[in-house]
């Protein structure tokens, strides 16, 4: 029993991270109808320089905030340089193009910081909580990450529900040609969200870390779930991200606990294809078949 | 006389298959003969990585699909080559990679059918699972797939009749290039062939060929098995070249590295695929020259192959989707068309070298970036 809750409390931790990279996925797919397969890459650089920051200044504090700034700035640059020429592209040559990213940010990671994994800070004490006699496998870091993610969650609903600028940013994304007659600019809402999905990325990278490691390819597997949880909330919703990515967490870390953590990755391969083969457009989509 | 012979070959792509693999046959054996036993090694790296990028430019080119789990498919051939070339069973090379393809069919079949519902990335996102998830297995079950050390395969031994001097690595040459013959004659016949056809009319539009009456998931699911099948034959020759299976050998880079292959070599061209394995083999030892002659870091000549793939696939998207072959069918055309003017009649068709590469290319080249 102590185990289940234990298990229970761990999945609701990573969850809120996989939500938080399903999240970055799901805010770049509603923009542009492209799958940032590079997510992984892109939140790995970020993580590396909030490290070199962390190192340098000794903040973490500081090294989250840059961490977040980078997002924003490379999540913008990639749109402009990479994705804008092949976002009317047929969709291969965006997934290709995508995957090409993830490799070269990978090989440049490596250039600069070497491939062996190296640790990183938690933000709050890594020991668990105590109750009566046991220590939980729940940790005041991991209070601080789910309520960091819940608190982007909320904000990023706020700016797309209550805020002009996310006004302009679905309408960009919904109808570009209607929203373009109507004087927003379509092509600066796009940079806007790759930007901001990729400081969601960031931050997810940031409250990752201590628990992978830091290396070029430490969050593969990060992205591959990531990506799962999407699906499973329907690319086009952020609620159904979040929903995912939680629902996801809890049942990876059972399949973790019980059967051993080699099966992760395989286990959030079946769920995938069950979720594609019974209802492709993902548990919790609102629109109806749309060819993908 | 000639003319009658080639309008026989011209007529039938049986024919004219079996004519591309005696030649290259022929070739290989003069070429192996003649270059150093490192040389050959590399031919065979070449020749099981040529297996692998045809069935997926094929994927790629003719139904429109895309795979990034080619490399899990090659795990799935070198394990079961392993398995079979091992003490238990015992077969030689030939079999083992019989099974080898066997398996990755079996494989295949239900992955191609889940493949088959869907579309675009969400197939690439499944299919990068699938690369991902695949290999844990082998972590699962350590005793039988030998954990991360892998299993470890005999080297194939050449038959007496060859001497008893014929080198090893010529060996391992002849059997991967016999390999990669074999997905040449097949790959040729199929795509010039009604199932090639049903395939490039999948491909252009789903609802008008299911209108003709093509079932489309059955030949997407087809297009998938088969080039799944040809991943599992060049992961058995990749277990029986370089005499080990283990999960570093088939990691995710290799799924991508693939996908570089055939991008660079040209989408849908089985010469595209020529290139791309040439770029694969000989791609990681430029770079370590290059490393080496301006005396640059560990991490940077280990890195730099990959940043190179992956810069290939950037630049290609941005300039040149069609890839070297689509390059070299530009030439060809050019030069066709000014020997035609030479001889008076070109006047009518002023085809530039641009505008060519601009145009979209024929049906039968099947390039998959204007699907």
């Amino acid at each position: 029993m102590t185990k289940f809750i234990d298990l229970t409390l761990n999945g609701i931790s990573t969850g809120a991270i996989y939500a938080a990279v399903a999240l970055a996925l799901v805010l770049i797919w509603r923009s542009t109808r492209i799958v940032n397969f590079a997510q992984g890459a892109m939140l790995m650089i970020t993580t590396f320089i909030a490290s070199a920051v962390i190192n340098s200044s000794g903040s973490y504090v500081l090294g989250f905030v840059v961490a977040l700034a980078s997002g924003l700035v490379l999540g913008a640059i990639v749109e402009r340089v990479a994705v804008r020429p092949v976002e009317n592209a047929p969709p291969l040559n965006a997934v290709i193009m995508t995957l090409g990213l993830y490799t070269l940010l990978v090989a440049v990671a490596g250039m600069i910081w070497g491939n062996t994994p190296r640790s990183f800070p938690a933000a709050f004490s890594l020991r668990g909580y105590r109750v009566g006699a046991t220590n939980l496998l729940f940790t005041p870091n991991d209070t601080f990450t789910v309520l960091v993610v819940i608190a982007v969650a909320v904000a990023l609903a706020v700016l797309f529900r209550g805020t002009s600028l996310g006004l302009r940013m679905r309408a960009a994304a919904f109808a570009p040609e209607v929203a373009r007659l109507l004087g927003v600019r379509v092509g600066r809402m796009l940079t806007v969200g790759w930007a901001l999905a990729a400081a969601c990325g960031a931050m997810a990278g940031v409250l990752v870390a201590p628990s992978v490691f830091l290396g070029p390819n430490s969050f593969d597997p990060i992205l591959i779930i990531g990506f799962v949880a999407a699906v499973l909330g329907g690319l086009d919703s952020p609620p159904g991200a979040v929903i995912g990515g939680v629902v996801l967490g809890l049942a990876l870390s059972y399949v973790s606990g019980y059967e051993g953590s080699a099966l992760v990755p395989l286990a959030a391969l079946v769920i995938l294809v069950i979720v594609l083969m019974i209802r492709p457009t993902g548990l919790f989509s609102a629109t109806k078949e749309r060819r993908v | 006389m000639t003319s009658k012979l080639v309008g026989v070959f011209r007529g039938s792509t049986l024919l004219r298959s079996l004519a591309i693999v005696l030649v290259a046959g022929v070739v290989l054996i003069v070429v192996t003969d003649s270059v150093s036993s490192y040389r050959n090694l590399q031919i065979a790296y070449g020749a099981y990585y040529f297996c692998v990028l045809a069935g997926l430019t094929v994927l790629a080119g003719a139904s429109g699909q895309i795979s990034l789990g080619q490399g899990a498919f090659m795990a799935v051939g070198g394990y079961t080559f392993a398995k079979l070339n091992a003490s238990p069973v015992g077969w030689s090379v030939f079999p083992s990679l019989s099974g080898a393809v066997a398996a990755s069919i079996l494989i295949g079949i239900p992955v191609g059918v889940a493949a088959s519902r869907l579309r675009g990335p969400y197939l690439a996102g499944a299919t990068l699972a699938f690369a991902v998830g695949l290999p844990a297995l082998a972590d699962k079950f350590p005793a039988f797939f030998g954990g991360e050390n892998g299993l470890i395969v005999n080297p194939p031994i050449a038959p007496p009749w060859l001497g008893a001097n014929f080198q090893l690595e010529r060996w391992e040459a002849w059997v991967a290039c016999a390999g990669a013959l074999v997905v040449v004659f097949v790959l040729y016949n199929l795509t010039h062939s009604a199932v090639g056809r049903s395939w490039r009319a999948v491909r252009d539009g789903e609802i008008a060929a299911s209108l003709s009456g093509l079932r489309v998931g059955r030949q997407q699911a087809l297009a998938f098995t088969i080039s799944a099948s040809c991943a599992g034959l060049g992961g058995g020759l990749l277990a029986a070249v370089t005499q080990v299976a283990s999960p570093g050998a088939f990691p995710l880079q290799l799924s991508l590295t693939l996908l570089a292959g055939v991008v660079i070599g040209g989408l849908g061209s089985l010469a595209g695929a020529v290139w791309g394995a040439a770029l694969l083999v000989f791609l990681p030892n430029w770079t370590t020259d290059i490393a080496g002659s301006f005396s640059l870091s560990s991490n940077v000549s280990h890195n730099l192959p990959i940043a190179v793939y992956g810069l290939v696939l950037i630049v290609a998207m941005l300039v040149w989707p069609s890839g070297i072959q689509g390059g070299v069918r530009v030439i060809k055309r050019g030069a066709g068309s000014a020997i035609r003017s030479r001889r008076g009649r070109g006047s009518a068709e002023p085809a530039t070298a641009a505008s060519e590469a601009t145009e979209p290319i024929a049906d039968e080249e099947m390039n998959a970036s204007h699907p």
